[in-house]
């Protein structure tokens, strides 16, 4: 029976803390004047955090292939949905006429 | 690949009868739960799409909009679910190590604090209620930023005033301005709640089927053999998990340092 | 290898297994829950029909003398909601998929009965909210619900329409998971991708776009309905929201729903074509990739439904760079089921007539979207008749062929009977002649710029009009026959045997109709897929 690994009590430990400190550097961040980069660094920390859950919390570390096409795929046709209807928004200021 | 004739010893009383055994039974509902959870990342993904579309279009309007929600109770939600999905992480390792009572324990604690996120949530609605900030005109007064929500106070939900008090305003935006953007901020609370909402239903959905998980997992049904359904209901978990995780910078952090856009 | 007297009909199988409503409503059997969907969807067809017959009754004359304005808004609107959501989309998958993909990976059932069941009756509330729609006097936005007209204009349900399709949605969208997880996780001993059927490939693929696409339009449509109920202004330009905002939204699914419509058509094709052919399927990687493909590529091309809408014209220029670049995997089914077939042994039977017009009318079909992928061309015939006519060449003369000569093919399989093939070769003839009359002269209609949904015309379009709606009347007549055949075999038809095609795949080795757990046996597959012409002779199970 292939059993995969599964994380340690601590390492879920580590894991919380460390989203908990991913929390509140956003907060303390997001009253620090950073100009264009507040929200790139706000959703930075976000992906890192979306990321830590699913490979440690979620098991995608050690799950199988398959699993992990399924959540790239995943992401990778939001971006689709989010890069594509932008690339009209963003381009109709150049419209000519 | 598993073999598929199955010698009829040793049927464990959850094996379902299309499955020819419990690997089989295990790889299929975790991979159903992915795919699920894969229709579900659409679904949120299309408010976000339209979210960022209105962002850029509207970004005084968010900004001022996202200034006049309380970021103590985002922030102090967002924590809440944090640790929602670290009790949930250990149900799941109880369940896998067999611990029956540890896993009880961590699905109920996991439900308190869900319990915990949603009586928050409430307050908040409660509040943009009490500032007329419910878009639309069907429920409340209607939606007013601009002054004219409360009889008495001038400031309550005035949107318009905050956008021209420092230090997170500007006196120099003139009044008529000002009174735009908080129309626009309709758009914001559109999708706060919009968004919010689809969130907030999918934790009660979650509160039910931890119910269920609860009820079964008192009854000793989940050990080291079987506990994919422990497994599973904390993939859906996390993942309303992560919804937030992404919600709450993009809703209540749009511009907060002290300074006028 | 059959003889006459082996056709007996099995003692105990799927339908007579257990008798009562009860032991329908409740079941978990994958090929009663596809009957149940083949019931639902043949009422939505003809009440689609309905619809189309009146329109074409209207347009028969200039004037707009038989329906006013307003009523002809709700003819067109019904008539594509029923018959996109409530027949198109779940025909093929929910049907012919439900009953044929557990049998051709070897299981005893799909991955989740329960909720396959669940997707039915989810199916069935949202069809219900739908017809409440109808009844309290229908929908005229066009299926297409553009606002702010269906946001905020219209005084018709929209509401209870857009929940309708919503809740639908989630019916597809459980059968495509079920689908993937079955393919993934329950193929018999042996059965590699590489051994798969091209149905159940297209079906894959088809489920991919169903667990991707839709879940999009289900948030779209809470979006509309929430802004018709409170007011607000997501998509409302008087209140601030964005009106090309919601067709972006609507089109992510919407154009990758045609693909959900046309891929398990296309995968019924192949499965045709090579029995019929006698020969293995020409090209079968290339046919199983370009499955894969169209789901994909199907996700990035919406915008070309928006090309006039205002859209940047840079983002347009890529979208139709990428609808041309859609075409040529469907363009490589079609060389590869003409290659099956040359140097095969062909025999017309009724399927192989329904799949032959699926290739020429969706080829027709397939190359007119390139006319209006076109961004110049596509400013003069957007919005006329000549999408009319491209669009039901692909899903008419396309897809609903293929559903139609799938039903025949495997009609023996899921009844044990077969169909009298003179009324059903003529009903294909018949059906191919009426489709071709309706709606060949609306390409030229809307070329010489007839504008779609209009009641009212100019007098010089008349004679058009009136070949295409003599055209539905026949088509018409090809579709009630088959209603009328395949009744009439449930009870006199002759007895098929468990392969009555001589057919190769895992399907034909169970009895007609096939027990309630599919196999006697698992089967353990050691062959290549469509393995005609070879000396090996499948043996047959009775």
């Amino acid at each position: 029976m292939s059993e995969h690994a599964h994380p340690s009590r601590l390492l879920y430990v580590v894991i919380f803390l460390a989203l908990v400190i991913g929390t509140v550097l956003t907060w303390w961040i997001a009253f620090k004047n950073l100009g264009i980069w507040n929200p790139v660094v706000a959703l930075t920390i976000a992906c890192i955090k979306a990321t830590l859950v699913i490979l440690y919390f979620m098991h995608v570390r050690y799950s199988n292939k398959l699993t992990i096409v399924t959540v790239c795929a995943g992401f990778f046709w939001l971006l689709i949905l989010i890069t594509l209807s932008l690339s009209d928004y963003l381009t109709r200021v150049l419209n000519v006429g | 690949m598993s073999t598929s004739q199955t010698t009829t010893t040793d049927h464990h009383p959850a094996l379902v009868h299309q499955f020819d055994s419990m690997e089989q039974q295990k790889e299929a509902s975790t991979l159903g739960m992915w795919v699920f959870l894969l229709t579900e990342i659409m679904m949120f993904g299309g408010l976000f799409a339209s979210y960022l579309i209105y962002r850029i279009k509207y970004y005084d309007a968010f900004v001022a909009g996202s200034t006049s929600i309380d970021i103590k109770w985002g922030f102090a939600n967002t924590l809440v679910l944090i640790g929602s999905s670290w009790t949930m992480a250990m149900a799941v390792w109880s369940a896998q190590n067999g611990r029956r009572k540890g896993q009880v324990y961590f699905i109920i604690a996991t439900m308190i604090l869900g319990a915990a996120f949603l009586g928050v949530k409430a307050k908040e609605y409660y509040e943009k209620y009490d500032e007329c900030h419910i878009p639309g005109h069907v429920i409340g007064k209607g939606f007013n930023a601009w002054g004219g929500c409360s009889a008495t106070d001038k400031s309550l939900g005035n949107i318009a005033e905050d956008i021209r008090i420092p230090p997170h305003g500007d006196p120099n935006i003139p009044e008529a301005s000002a009174e735009l953007t908080a129309k626009q901020t309709e758009i914001f609370f559109s999708f706060y709640f919009a968004m919010t909402g689809l969130h907030a239903t999918h934790m009660l959905i979650g509160l039910g089927v931890l119910t269920w998980l609860l009820m079964r997992a008192k009854r000793g049904d989940f050990g080291p053999e079987y506990y994919s359904p422990v497994e599973n209901v904390g993939l859906y978990w996390h993942f309303v998990d992560i919804v937030w995780i992404f919600l709450f910078p993009l809703l209540y952090l749009i511009s907060r340092h002290a300074h006028a856009h | 290898m059959s003889t006459a007297n082996e056709n007996v009909m099995p003692e105990k199988h799927y339908l007579n297994d257990n008798y009562g409503i009860r032991s329908w409503l409740l079941t978990k059997d994958h090929k009663r829950i596809a009957v149940l969907y083949l019931l639902t969807i043949t009422f939505f067809f003809f009440l689609g029909g309905l619809f189309a017959s009146l329109i074409r009754l209207e347009l028969l004359t200039p004037q707009g003398d038989l329906f006013q304005s307003d009523t002809y808004n709700k003819l067109f609107t019904e008539h594509g909601v029923n018959m996109i959501f409530f027949f198109l989309i779940p025909s093929v998958p929910a049907v012919l998929g439900n009953f044929l993909v557990p049998l051709m990976v070897g299981a005893k059932d799909l991955a989740f009965p329960k909720i396959n069941l669940a997707s039915w009756y989810i199916f069935i509330v949202g069809a219900g909210f739908a017809l409440a729609a109808l009844v309290s006097g229908g929908v005229d936005t066009g299926w297409t619900f553009y606002t702010p007209l269906s946001s905020g204009f219209v005084r018709t349900p929209v509401i209870a329409m857009g929940v309708g399709i919503l809740i639908a949605g989630f019916a597809s969208i459980f059968t495509g998971l079920n689908f993937i997880v079955t393919v993934h996780r329950m193929r018999a001993p042996g059965l590699t991708w590489g051994r798969l059927p091209l149905f159940v490939w297209a079906n894959y693929a088809a489920s991919l776009i169903m667990v991707l696409g839709t879940p999009v339009i289900a948030i779209t449509l809470i979006l509309l309905v929430l802004e018709r109920g409170f007011h607000i202004g997501i998509f409302d330009p008087k209140l601030g929201g964005d009106p090309v905002l919601f067709q972006h939204m609507f089109w992510f699914y919407s154009h990758p729903a045609v693909y959900i419509m046309i891929l398990p058509g296309m995968g019924v094709i192949s499965e045709i074509i090579t029995c019929f052919s006698r020969k293995r399927v020409f090209g079968y990687g290339f046919i199983a990739f370009s499955s894969i493909a169209i789901a994909v590529f199907g996700f990035v091309v919406w915008a070309h439904h928006m090309f006039v809408a205002g859209i940047s014209v840079y983002s347009a220029l890529v979208f139709s760079l990428l609808s041309y670049a859609v075409a040529i995997p469907s363009a490589v089914k079609v060389f590869n089921w003409t290659a099956t077939m040359y140097k095969g042994s062909v025999e017309l039977a009724t399927p192989m007539l329904y799949a032959l017009g699926f290739i020429g009318l969706f080829t027709i079909g397939g190359l007119t979207g390139l006319f209006l992928a076109a961004l110049g061309l596509d400013v003069h015939i957007h919005d006329t008749y000549f999408v009319i006519a491209h669009f039901h060449y692909v899903m008419v003369g396309g897809m609903v062929m293929a559903y139609l000569g799938g039903l025949h093919f495997w009609w023996p399989k899921m009844t044990g009977r077969i169909y009298p093939e003179g009324p059903a070769k003529l009903a294909a003839l018949i059906t191919f002649i009426g489709f071709n009359l309706t709606f060949f002269p609306q390409f030229i209609l809307g070329y010489l710029g007839m504008p779609r949904r209009y009641h009212a015309y100019p007098p010089e379009f008349q004679v058009l009009n009136v070949l295409s709606s003599a055209g539905a009347s026949v088509l018409a007549v090809g579709f009630i026959l088959p209603l009328i055949y395949f009744l009439w075999s449930l009870r006199y038809g002759e007895v098929a045997g468990a392969n009555p095609w001589d057919a190769k795949g895992l399907e034909w080795q169970t009895t007609s109709p096939p027990p309630t757990h599919n196999f006697e046996k698992t089967p353990v597959v050691t062959e290549e897929p469509y393995h005609y012409g070879t000396e090996q002779e499948v043996p047959v199970v009775h």
